[in-house]
């Protein structure tokens, strides 16, 4: 089994997603997926700040902190793009206008329950920006983490312990090991082994009876 | 004539009570308006309620409102970044309530409190903590969590231009909650780098129409980090 990097699962992620798509990266590792999106096709890149249409980060020098994506990082914009204020942006979202989010997770169950914005340690202090609303509304959530914990222990869960973002929300999770996806009854497939582990050391990694 | 324009930051915050609800526009730094942070601080009205997406970096803005012990109260959608020292804090030392709304939840409850809408029912947050305790109700074969508007005293916001009847345009993502903050509270105080002619603005262009919005503040600014 040869894991693969973060910039091949970004790679990845980028492969599935289609021409027209209206997509919101989350902060921090899905925001590589920019960077893998075909040039040749139209993808509009939403961020729930109030921008649609975003292109990449500026040259250096170029920087306008006015025009930032949901990370406080400064953004551009492409031509045919849109500024918008929150309670549209939302509403992108909720009303089913969004096709595609990716976000990071500490847990996904194999029902897709996902949870990702808190470990729930006591004193920690808690902040949920825009995850629950694109978990509840952005019509696919992928999902792009680690298979393992760095004590080795799976993501993928039975069922999650750390608190919810949303309910049967993740349709596919795209990880180090392997890309999965999440179908009704809680029916995990490998839809593809990209490390080559293999069928049965992918169920002893999560424990979970896969299919294939 | 009506000008809604004032002279100064003092005037743009005079008469503000202690234990008002306040509006904060901004993400980040883009649309938060800081000299208006730091006149509600000059201002010192107490026990204030803030409703803001963050609840404020390093020891400026919103941080220094805080620090100022001017705020009892914080709703917001995340109050954790790297720097947020002052929050993090007075939060851990008790010296400050916070009630924690999802990003589009926070956006829907203040466009409620402007529209006059009881509340709403939502699919954001059902099974999760910040459900609990809310009614939830079964509607077309999906759970929806219902939540309360949110109306303020006050709502102190940050556009680019405005005209004296107070309409108001905005610079890119610097918009995000100022326009909804705008109909939400008793008092929207807008800090504006230009002031225009009335008829300047293009009729089509115009995201806050001027009803909206009582005081004008002109302070020249450039965006930050």
């Amino acid at each position: 089994m040869k894991r693969v990097t973060r910039d091949e699962i970004a790679a990845r992620v980028a492969q599935d997603i289609p021409e027209g798509a209206v997509v919101n990266l989350g902060i921090g590792l899905p925001t590589r997926v920019a960077n893998y999106l075909p040039t040749d096709k139209d993808i509009f890149l939403q961020s729930e700040n109030g921008v649609l249409g975003m292109g990449p980060a500026p040259a250096p020098g170029e920087e306008d902190y006015d025009l930032i994506n949901a990370g406080k990082q400064p953004v551009t914009l492409l031509k045919g793009g849109s500024y918008f204020h929150h309670a549209d942006s939302f509403a992108m979202m909720r009303g089913g206008h969004l096709d595609i989010c990716v976000l990071g997770a500490f847990q996904v169950s194999r029902f897709g329950d996902l949870a990702n914005w808190s470990t729930g340690e006591p004193g920690a202090i808690p902040a949920v920006g825009g995850a629950m609303d694109l978990a509840a509304g952005a019509r696919d959530v992928f999902v792009m983490m680690d298979l393992q914990t760095k004590e080795g222990v799976s993501k993928l869960v039975e069922q999650c312990t750390y608190p919810l973002t949303g309910l049967k929300c993740v349709s596919r999770i795209y990880t180090d090991v392997a890309v999965f996806q999440i179908e009704p009854g809680g029916v995990v497939r490998v839809v593809d082994d990209m490390s080559g582990a293999g069928q049965e050391e992918l169920r002893r990694m999560t424990g979970i009876d896969l299919v294939f | 004539m009506i000008s809604k324009i004032v002279p100064d930051l003092a005037a743009a915050t005079a008469g503000i009570q202690d234990g008002s609800i306040v509006l904060i526009g901004g993400f980040g730094g883009a649309g938060q308006p800081h000299e208006l942070i730091d006149a509600l601080i000059e201002h010192k009205a107490r026990e204030l309620t803030i409703v803001s997406n963050n609840a404020g970096s390093g020891h400026t803005g919103i941080a220094a409102l805080l620090e100022a012990g001017l705020v009892r109260k914080v709703i917001c959608s995340f109050p954790r970044q790297a720097d947020s020292h002052v929050f993090d804090g007075l939060y851990r030392a008790g010296k400050l309530e916070l009630e924690l709304v999802p990003q589009g939840t926070l956006a829907e409850r203040i466009r409620a409190g402007g529209a006059g809408i009881g509340g709403f029912f939502t699919r954001t947050a059902v099974g999760t903590q910040l459900a609990e305790g809310k009614e939830i109700r079964h509607l077309d074969g999906e759970d929806y969590v219902f939540e309360l508007p949110i109306k303020a005293d006050v709502a102190v916001i940050k556009a680019l231009k405005a005209d004296r009847w107070g309409n108001l345009v905005y610079n890119k993502t610097a918009r995000n909650f100022c326009p909804v903050m705008a109909t939400a509270a008793k008092m929207t105080i807008a800090q504006v780098d230009e002031i225009v002619e009335l008829g300047d603005l293009d009729p089509e262009a115009i995201v806050t129409p001027g009803l909206f919005v009582k005081r004008v503040v002109r302070i020249p600014t450039k965006a930050k980090a």
